[in-house]
């Protein structure tokens, strides 16, 4: 038995040392570094005492609220509705609806542009219909589109696995016992969904207050917090307040994570 | 009646929502392949902007497929393995050590490469290689391998498993080949396909983990962005999907979550 456990621990072991080296001792290091600037531990307390930083911690959190709220509506209602009607050209939709999965911030951000930028579609068409251009791509709603844009595919998966999952019976039972179709979505379909809601909704938030890729290409000025870590970094050059703002910015997406977890009892990570 | 307008109403959203996420990749693959995007598609079609990309950023993609190859088989190796010993192992320790795992998932990208370029930025033979972007990238993609990976392992019965091999004689390397390896074939295959794709696609990371002289095919395309033609970013764009398409169709088709097996497959 001890040498069974002695050959399980050499099998973690390489993992473990890859991990340790290359996240936990950068990661202790950068909390260090956090407070090693002009003013100290301080730096910490900044994101909440200094109005540029508060403001951009707003407009992040806004931000990804909003995203969090339009990608479970939209993902609810298309998700539930593939997986309930089966009919010829489903799977198309389906697959149309998951495939920019793997698309990076950036790309996403090309794709904001190519409806919402100056030579985009939404323009063009504003131009024809009331003569005016409307452009928003490069302003905090365009990071709100590239963000829903980002989280309904994976969303989408996530609400229609939950789906497939609902007994119908129990639909059927309120039907028949003269619900409307909205009193069973508010009292059968949407708490079933809670938990999935809540795993997938965790990850939408997550994601919109971490990503970088998708602000980069609309606009350098986009106040949001990520925008700002990097700014303090490359042109301010400065490194202990941009480690302390992303130290601050991990512990809030985690604790997000870690919440959504509790909440939903299932496992829950973000991605790209 | 009632039902079926119902029924319209929510095909419509949904095909709203279709285009939403389809229109833009259509658009951005016709300005790529026209002469002109502002003009329209009046003005010809033409595979000069795809050769510009070629020529200007061929290395960009052979760098992507260098880094997503060594990453996944990192995390093959070291991956693997450290699922094998979470699926056997199901204490407090181990639950603790895969939350641990799903870190560099959760906390933005942003953070571990600051802290990674703060600890090791000093080395510059390591700093200017692509193995210091090549660490970002294995962080980043381990949890999925290990996650799909478990998955598969608990769903089987690996204890009885091993337990008949190890009855017939069978010793641990054998077992491992012989019975664990071939049980976990689905997770290890979904979880390539991840890896490459994400780490083909990362780029919060990598934009401060790269130097000029090792761009990664996303930094390569937020460049284009912000310095070239439309058309060429478009083009740039088209490269990247028909490298990536054949990925996602891939893990659609082979990622789905297969109903537990019990026993192992006959012997090839």
């Amino acid at each position: 038995m001890r040498h069974e456990t002695r050959r399980l621990i050499l099998l973690l072991l390489p993992a473990g040392i890859v991990f340790a080296a290359f996240f936990l001792l950068p990661m202790a290091r950068l909390f260090f570094i956090g407070g090693s600037g002009k003013t100290g531990w301080a730096a910490y307390a900044a994101i909440l005492t200094d109005s540029l930083y508060l403001d951009s911690l707003f407009s992040t959190l806004g931000v990804a609220a909003a995203t969090t709220a339009a990608t479970l509506v939209i993902s609810g209602i298309s998700g539930v509705f593939l997986q309930r009607h089966k009919f010829p050209g489903n799977a198309l939709l389906v697959s149309m609806l998951t495939f920019p999965l793997a698309f990076p911030g950036v790309v996403i951000g090309f794709m904001v542009i190519m409806l919402a930028g100056r030579q985009g579609l939404i323009g063009q068409v504003t131009q024809a219909l009331t003569g005016e251009k409307l452009v928003f791509a490069y302003t905090l709603s365009g990071l709100f589109m590239g963000y829903v844009y980002f989280s309904i595919p994976r969303t989408i998966l996530t609400v229609m696995a939950a789906a497939e999952k609902l007994d119908p019976k129990l639909e059927e039972a309120a039907r028949s016992l003269g619900a409307s179709p909205w009193r069973v979505l508010l009292d059968v379909i949407i708490p079933g969904l809670k938990p999935a809601f809540i795993s997938a909704g965790a990850i939408c938030f997550a994601t919109a207050v971490g990503a970088f890729g998708t602000a980069f290409t609309l606009a350098a000025r986009i106040n949001v917090l990520p925008m700002v870590i990097y700014t303090e970094f490359t042109l301010s050059a400065n490194i202990a307040m941009a480690a302390a703002l992303s130290f601050v910015l991990g512990i809030v997406t985690w604790l997000v994570l870690a919440l959504a977890r509790t909440a939903a009892g299932s496992s829950v990570a973000a991605a790209g | 009646m009632k039902r079926r307008g119902l029924f319209y109403l929510q095909l419509g959203f949904t095909l709203l929502v279709c285009a939403f996420l389809v229109v833009p990749v259509i658009l951005s693959i016709m300005a790529g392949l026209t002469v002109n995007y502002f003009v329209g598609i009046e003005s010809g079609l033409t595979l000069r902007w795809v050769m510009e990309v070629w020529n200007g950023y061929r290395d960009t993609i052979f760098l992507s497929i260098g880094l997503s190859l060594a990453c996944l088989a990192v995390t093959l190796v070291i991956g693997v393995p450290a699922a094998y010993v979470l699926a056997k192992r199901q204490t407090a320790l181990t639950r603790a050590l895969e939350e641990m795992l799903v870190l560099p998932v959760a906390v933005p990208g942003l953070a571990t490469a600051l802290a990674l370029i703060v600890t090791y930025g000093s080395l510059s033979g390591f700093r200017t290689s692509w193995a210091f972007i090549l660490v970002g990238h294995v962080l980043f993609t381990l949890p999925f391998m290990v996650r799909s990976v478990l998955a598969v392992l608990s769903a089987i019965d690996l204890r009885t498993l091993e337990e008949g091999a190890a009855s017939l004689g069978a010793g641990f390397w054998p077992r491992f080949r012989d019975i664990v390896l071939p049980n976990c074939r689905q997770g290890i295959l979904a979880g390539s396909l991840m890896v490459v794709t994400l780490s083909m696609g990362e780029f919060n990371m990598t934009w401060l983990l790269h130097t000029p002289f090792t761009k990664t095919l996303p930094v390569g395309l937020a460049d284009a962005y912000a310095s070239l033609r439309l058309e060429v970013g478009s083009a740039y764009t088209l490269v990247f999907f028909l490298m990536i398409m054949p990925l996602l169709l891939a893990l659609q088709a082979f990622a789905k979550p297969r109903p537990a097996k019990f026993v192992a497959e006959d012997a090839e």
